[in-house]
């Protein structure tokens, strides 16, 4: 452990672990084959932004192939006080990746005593996706979604990632994963700017509820399990998990809506 | 024999006393237990170069001494914290590690080095309740000491020990153990050091994530007040200015940092 004190190198983990410990990285592994099918991957990840903030929400399935391997599998990650991830693509992977990203962000918060600014954060991301592309090459793809609450604009933000890093900084709201065309039509009638938090959440949890309509690999909600979206809020207060109960509400309000019309609500014509 | 030959037990005194002047050289830093968790405090005119510091979720760090070399063990703690902790699990990083770790590079630097480091650290974890807090002091030679209720280190670090004494008792408010710890670092007959002049931070038990929290600004001139009555300005005056006054020059009594070259 002499290194750890005489060699004091660089403010990112990952170059630190890297040169330590390189097997625990994600990415350096060389999948044999097409992995694509066989692990299990995570679907449909929304986000949208409120006066003040941000919201994200995932839903909670996860597939291989056509077989659903889990039905209450969490897919957006809380990564520092201020920012959270969402992941679709290989599950394994993205869960790796969001752990490593969070370590990543505190270990430069400790030893510098200041957090990274928000589009520091995004870049950091992309780097790290970029170092996964060999194995997205061979079926592991890994796409996030990173939310923030940017504190000098005092809003939210929100970036999108392809698996050659990115960023794409997107407006007002993003959808992730194979459900993601059908989150996002319904993400664009819905959306309105300035709304409050609680009618964006109302948005997010609609967008993922149309994905799941339409998209086998994205999961809706399952009233008997009592298994809700995973639904994060983030704003000048910073990250918060809606507890079950809140979405639970939300939910079955949505549900009460779509007995009577199974399609939701609509948006004005003109 | 061979020239300017020393006996081993010479050596390791001249390097002891060495590293005992550099440390006593800088101010004091407290350490201590409050109800909610374990209270840090160090009069540090420096808003930037910390002494007291994060380490991981629930460990934190206080040094005093040689700044850079105890930043090189702050941030060495916290590769090793999250490598662990991202290796295996958050829970299993241990203030009782880090310290072992601790020990192992000041003994090795004190009995190896021409030079022994010039500091003494403190590794505090807090846990669910009172009994479960655990405080680590370490000193140059990687001596390591298991501690309970409060821990004074550097400066006239007995005189403070002394003072802390007479006021610690287990289960102190935060407003009550920050009062004790300063009246401790207050030689009779003297006066506080102001605010901004203070660096103080919590690893409070009831927080989320990470415990770990510096106090500042108006929330740490808040808890000030309420602790020191004879210091909180009449009713109605403005709460944001320090009770010193802003005309008080900034003067620190012993520099930004102990850089231990003073001499």
């Amino acid at each position: 452990m002499g290194n750890l004190f005489l060699d004091t190198g660089s403010t990112s983990f990952t170059e630190f672990v890297g040169s330590y410990a390189p097997g625990l990285l994600p990415g350096r592994l060389q999948a044999a084959g097409a992995a694509g099918e066989t692990i299990p991957h995570a679907t449909t990840i929304v986000a949208a932004t409120f006066a003040g903030g941000v919201v994200m929400a995932g839903d909670r399935r996860a597939t291989a192939g056509n077989y659903i391997s889990q039905k209450d599998m969490e897919k957006v990650f809380r990564t520092d006080d201020y920012s959270c991830m969402g992941i679709a693509g290989a599950a394994s992977t993205g869960i790796e990746l969001a752990r490593l990203y969070c370590v990543e962000l505190e270990h430069y918060e400790k030893r510098e005593g200041r957090t990274l600014s928000v589009v520091g954060k995004a870049n950091r991301l992309a780097t790290m996706i970029r170092g996964n592309l060999p194995m997205a090459m061979q079926g592991l793809v890994v796409v996030p979604l990173f939310a923030a609450y940017d504190e000098e604009r005092d809003a939210g933000r929100i970036f999108s990632y392809d698996v050659g890093g990115g960023p794409y900084e997107q407006t007002n709201y993003a959808a992730i994963g194979s459900g993601s065309i059908f989150a996002r039509g319904s993400l664009k009638k819905l959306y309105r700017e300035g709304a409050s938090a609680e009618d964006v959440v109302t948005v997010t949890l609609n967008a993922l509820y149309d994905a799941a309509d339409d998209d086998s690999a994205t999961g809706g909600p399952d009233v008997t399990r009592r298994i809700w979206p995973m639904v994060a809020v983030i704003d000048d207060e910073g990250f918060r998990r809606l507890p079950d109960e809140e979405v639970e509400r939300h939910v079955r309000q949505l549900l009460d809506v779509r007995m009577a019309d199974p399609d939701g609500p609509t948006a004005p014509l003109r | 024999m061979p020239f300017g030959y020393v006996s081993p037990e010479q050596e390791m005194r001249d390097k002891a006393d060495f590293a005992r002047k550099g440390i006593a050289r800088g101010r004091s830093v407290v350490v201590l237990q409050y109800e909610k968790g374990i209270l840090f405090v160090a009069p540090n005119a420096s808003r930037a170069l910390h002494k007291i510091s994060e380490i991981y979720d629930r460990i934190g760090f206080a040094a005093v001494g040689k700044y850079n070399e105890f930043e090189a063990l702050r941030l060495g703690g916290i590769r090793y914290a999250d490598i662990n902790g991202y290796t295996y699990d958050r829970g299993d990083v241990t203030a009782r590690g880090l310290a072992n770790l601790y020990a192992q590079s000041l003994g090795m630097v004190f009995t190896e080095s021409r030079k022994p480091y010039e500091v003494e650290l403190v590794v505090a974890e807090v846990g669910e309740a009172p009994e479960d807090d655990q405080i680590y002091r370490l000193t140059f030679d990687g001596s390591v000491a298991d501690e309970h209720g409060f821990v004074v280190m550097g400066g006239v670090a007995d005189a403070v020990a002394a003072r802390l004494k007479d006021r610690f008792r287990a289960g102190l408010s935060l407003n009550e153990a920050l009062d004790a710890a300063l009246a401790a670092l207050t030689e009779p007959g003297g006066e506080r050091p102001p605010v901004s002049q203070l660096e103080v931070a919590v690893l409070d038990r009831t927080r989320e994530h990470r415990k770990f929290q510096r106090l500042t600004g108006p929330r740490l001139e808040r808890l000030l007040g309420s602790s020191a009555p004879e210091e909180t300005p009449p009713q109605g005056s403005e709460p944001e200015t320090s009770p010193e006054g802003p005309d008080t020059p900034a003067t620190a009594p012993e520099g930004d940092i102990d850089t231990g070259s003073g001499e």
